[in-house]
């Protein structure tokens, strides 16, 4: 085991917050009193929370103890399908830090706020170029909430063509926001399968698609890690009928200076700021997910929305059509500005650089490993490729017991038994960060759990041991939910 | 370009074994048809020292905090962060971490969000808390929508004393679901009105804010009796400001079913009004009706605590399209930057510093009065309250600015009748001397 990186350390104990502390000892500085104290009236008047009182140094040795049972992009490679688990430049968060930005109050007057004003109105400007979607909105908090804010201008398209329509095509392969985030709407999915290449078909759209559909929501590269090479059939044939194209742009980071979504016909598009452009998960948020739509869409957009006039920029309410609001203020402007740093950083030639290195890193995996585990689809993949358990299956080995031997090794596990329509799914997205060294290093890894697998299955079955828990009762868990403490 | 590793031999290495000759050729799956013709218009790449300097130079165009005195709250609150907290919050476990779905590498998140929500349940005084949502405004949206599922009703009452940016969020989530709002008046008093729910029937739920929007209490106990006459409805509440639980009565407290609102005020810094915290906590009964992740307690193979994200099968990666919500992220780094603010201050010191920004709120509402300005609403505030500034204070509002004071929120975009009134909002942040000045300014 000495070999493998990030495999060994010291493993601290920590209690809850609440069995330690002392009542009475506080880890804050309090402000002076410098004015009058006034009492507060009675009848409204509580007791006020029951929080353990801590010392400073307490909270520290507290939260630097739980940070270190966790895994980390800066700790290890995060080969994780179709969550584009690239490094978080720092640099980015340091203009995040800077006191002009990150002590901005959201209502300011315009006229105090046009640094922020400024940066919001750029990044439009470069996500339409990087798109070729040419309007959009940073308002959505994720890509769940960008798809929501998607699926609310769908409707109010069709509500004000005088048309309601009822359904929408979602293929098999899709994530699960897309189904859901669509009912938000009232609208019922209709799933579409993919083709015997992991592609949907045109013609199975042209079978369904009708003038009560809405359109359809398409994941391009979708999550087999296929490019949906019908692609410009099926927009047109889903906007002969009326129909809009939702694009899940969860995948953009395969295909950055290379497709332009409008050109394929994509009429809206959520973006992950947290994936392809390179703003950490912060272990499951704050994410930023833009929604980028044509010329045609525009008036939809949520309101309020970052315009120019003459050198000054504005938000403004003025657009009548507009879906509304769907957060209180203007998204998650600190990972905006995250984002913005980073296409300042990369520039154009760096991001379809990045695209194409993010594609290598999957392809050299799937031909490293195809020998290993078995590859449903053999074919050149995009950013991220989907193996299976088959042939460890009958060692008695499962997906399951692989991601968590892969621990063992350094590594985080891929995304597992997703997407659905593949039975025991091992899906690997590498990103272009990771170095030729790293890719081979987990290529390693996955061709010794694939031995183990054969000569010594126990090993995986009782992974992982060197972590700081092993294995958990996830089902006695949800049996008998036990959330707070 | 330092983020991309690969070196021009080991790209030709690992083309060879993919069989190709150029970087180009692992896109021939994409037809000719779909590539794109012309390249994004960017801007040429900067240096990292290049990028700080242009950023320095966007972030000088910002108000900066040692200068410049900003009354404003409405939803956004500027507190004093402890330096512990961004120094924690830096660490890269907790930055670069994905959602905790592989538990036994993610044990430092998952204790840390299941620490928060048990903070949250004790600030509350609600049963169950989730591991948060973006913002308070969908997170009131997100409640309302989880009472229509309850209730299976289709119509909701809410105060107008609710913050208009999450009212507008309500109404935008809300529009495909052919939901009835209605809208409860606000009193003279400044509290909601709620008589009107005496002749309605059918609700789904009944939303207030406390603090509402004018930075006054509500009588919560009043409002979900009146509510409850009807057994079904939900009573939900929400706030932007939940450091006035530390002197009042919490929502679970009176009679509440749903709280929720927004958490940016507990150590998050304004950040331009995101990334926030959205807070959301209910009663037992209705956790299988929740939206967004939980964290659950439970035991290893060797009986050792450890915590794992659970109840998923509420969620959309497993219902899909019969999701209690379609939310995948939460907020996580945020919850967990309330939960080292809670931390730190104790229970003791929760108490304290809500206890003096009240202090500080109640001297300049006094200083104010003195001078001869009108506080149009009696009701007991925390933190924020509406003023009218003496007549022909348009024109010094903008003098103000100019020296460095922002003199409040004008209500008049928000509320017609309340033309000439301003939101004004005192923290810990403000001294004595500060308030003084503000006072003085605004008499000169």
């Amino acid at each position: 085991m000495t070999d493998r990186y990030g495999t060994t350390g010291l493993k601290f104990y920590e209690p809850l917050l609440w069995e330690k502390g002392a009542s009475g000892r506080y880890g804050y500085s309090m402000p002076q009193q410098d004015v009058d104290e006034v009492p507060v009236a009675a009848d409204l008047a509580g007791p006020g929370p029951d929080f353990p009182d801590l010392g400073e140094l307490d909270v520290v040795r507290h939260y630097t103890r739980l940070s270190q049972w966790n895994f980390c992009i800066d700790s290890g490679m995060y080969p994780l399908g179709s969550c584009t688990m690239k490094y978080n430049p720092k640099t980015n968060d340091r203009q995040a830090q800077l006191p002009g930005f990150r002590n901005a109050h959201p209502l300011l007057p315009d006229k105090l706020a046009q640094g922020a004003l400024k940066i919001m109105y750029e990044l439009e400007r470069y996500l339409a170029e990087i798109t070729g979607l040419p309007a959009l909105s940073l308002q959505p908090a994720a890509g769940a909430h960008g798809e929501l804010t998607g699926m609310l201008i769908c409707y109010a398209y069709h509500l004000d063509s005088g048309q309601p329509r009822s359904k929408i095509i979602i293929p098999d392969t899709a994530h699960g926001t897309n189904p859901s985030s669509a009912t938000l709407c009232g609208f019922t999915p209709v799933t579409i399968r993919s083709n015997a290449a992991g592609i949907l078909s045109a013609k199975d759209v042209a079978a369904i698609m009708d003038e009560d559909t809405a359109g359809i929501m398409i994941t391009n590269p979708n999550t087999l890690g296929f490019f949906e090479s019908d692609i410009k059939d099926i927009t047109e044939i889903v906007h002969r009928k009326g129909g809009l194209v939702y694009a899940d742009g969860a995948n953009m980071n395969a295909v950055m200076g290379i497709v332009d979504m409008a050109e394929i016909g994509m009429d809206i598009l959520h973006l992950n700021l947290h994936k392809t452009f390179s703003t950490p998960h912060g272990g499951g948020g704050p994410g930023s997910g833009p929604i980028c739509v044509t010329q045609k869409l525009a008036p939809y957009l949520p309101v309020p929305r970052v315009i120019k006039q003459g050198n000054t920029f504005v938000l403004s309410e003025d657009f009548p059509q507009s879906v509304g609001k769907i957060h209180a203020f203007y998204g998650n402007f600190g990972v905006q500005l995250r984002a913005y740093s980073y296409v300042r950083s990369m520039g154009e030639t760096h991001l379809k650089k990045a695209s194409q290195l993010a594609v290598l890193n999957a392809n050299y995996i799937k031909e490293m490993l195809k020998k290993h585990f078995h590859l449903p689809y053999d074919r050149p993949c995009m950013h991220e490729c989907v193996f299976t358990d088959k042939y460890q299956a009958p060692h008695g080995v499962t997906t399951l017991d692989i991601a968590k031997r892969l621990m063992e090794y350094g590594f985080h596990p891929p995304t597992i038994y997703f997407p659905l329509v593949v039975k025991g799914a091992i899906m690997v997205e590498p990103t272009e960060t990771e170095s030729k060294d790293e890719i081979d290093r987990f290529i390693v890894a996955m061709k010794a759990i694939a031995k183990e697998a054969e000569e010594s299955p126990a090993l995986l079955k009782n992974a992982p041991n060197i972590t700081k828990v092993k294995r958990l009762d996830e089902t006695g868990a949800a049996r008998k939910p036990c959330l707070s403490g | 370009m330092r983020y991309l590793p690969h070196t021009e031999s080991e790209i030709q290495q690992m083309l060879a074994i993919i069989g190709q000759a150029h970087l180009e050729d692992l896109f021939s799956t994409i037809p000719a048809h779909c590539r794109r013709k012309k390249k994004p218009n960017l801007p040429s790449p900067l240096s990292e020292w290049e990028l700080d300097d242009h950023m320095n130079r966007l972030a000088a165009q910002m108000p900066q905090p040692a200068e410049t005195k900003t009354f404003i709250g409405a939803g956004s609150y500027h507190h004093h962060i402890p330096a512990i907290i961004f120094h924690l919050l830096s660490r890269s476990e907790f930055v670069t971490s994905y959602t905790p779905y592989q538990p036994e590498i993610s044990q430092g998140t998952l204790q840390a969000i299941y620490e928060y929500q048990t903070y949250v349940t004790r600030l509350l005084g609600m049963d169950v808390a989730n591991a948060s949502m973006y913002d308070g405004a969908s997170s009131l949206a997100e409640a309302l929508l989880m009472a229509m599922r309850i209730t299976r009703r289709k119509k909701v009452a809410i105060s107008s004393a609710v913050n208009p940016l999450y009212r507008k969020v309500v109404d935008t989530y809300l529009a495909p679901t052919g939901c009835d709002i209605i809208e409860m008046p606000y009193t003279s008093t400044g509290c909601t009105d709620s008589a009107c729910l005496r002749q309605t029937t059918e609700l789904a739920a009944v939303a207030v804010q406390s603090p509402n929007f004018f930075g006054c209490i509500e009588d919560l106990s009043a409002i979900s009796t009146t509510a409850h006459q009807d057994e079904k409805t939900l009573m939900v509440t929400c706030f932007s400001e939940p450091l006035a639980y530390g002197i009042y009565k919490n929502p679970g407290s009176q009679g509440v079913d749903i709280a929720c609102g927004e958490g940016q005020s507990l150590g998050i810094p304004q950040s331009f009004g995101g990334p926030g915290l959205g807070m959301f906590a209910t009663r037992s009964a209705y956790v299988r009706n929740m939206p967004g992740r939980l964290v659950g307690k439970t035991t290893d193979l060797d009986g050792r605590r450890g915590f794992v994200l659970t109840l998923a099968t509420r969620e959309q990666h497993i219902r899909r399209e019969r999701a209690t919500s379609n939310i995948c992220s939460n907020q996580g780094l945020c919850a967990t930057a309330a939960a080292m603010y809670m931390a730190t201050l104790g229970g003791t010191g929760f108490k304290k510093l809500a206890k003096l920004n009240y202090d500080k709120t109640e001297y300049l509402k006094r200083e104010l009065r003195r001078i001869g300005c009108a506080l149009p609403f009696q009701a007991t505030t925390f933190n924020e309250f509406v003023v009218a500034y003496p007549n022909g204070f348009d024109r010094k509002y903008e003098t103000l600015i100019e020296k460095n004071i922002v003199p409040g929120l004008p209500l008049d975009p928000f509320f017609p009748d309340l033309a000439g009134h301003y939101l004004l909002c005192v923290t810990e942040t403000s001294a004595k001397a500060d308030l003084d000045r503000l006072v003085k300014e605004v008499q000169s």
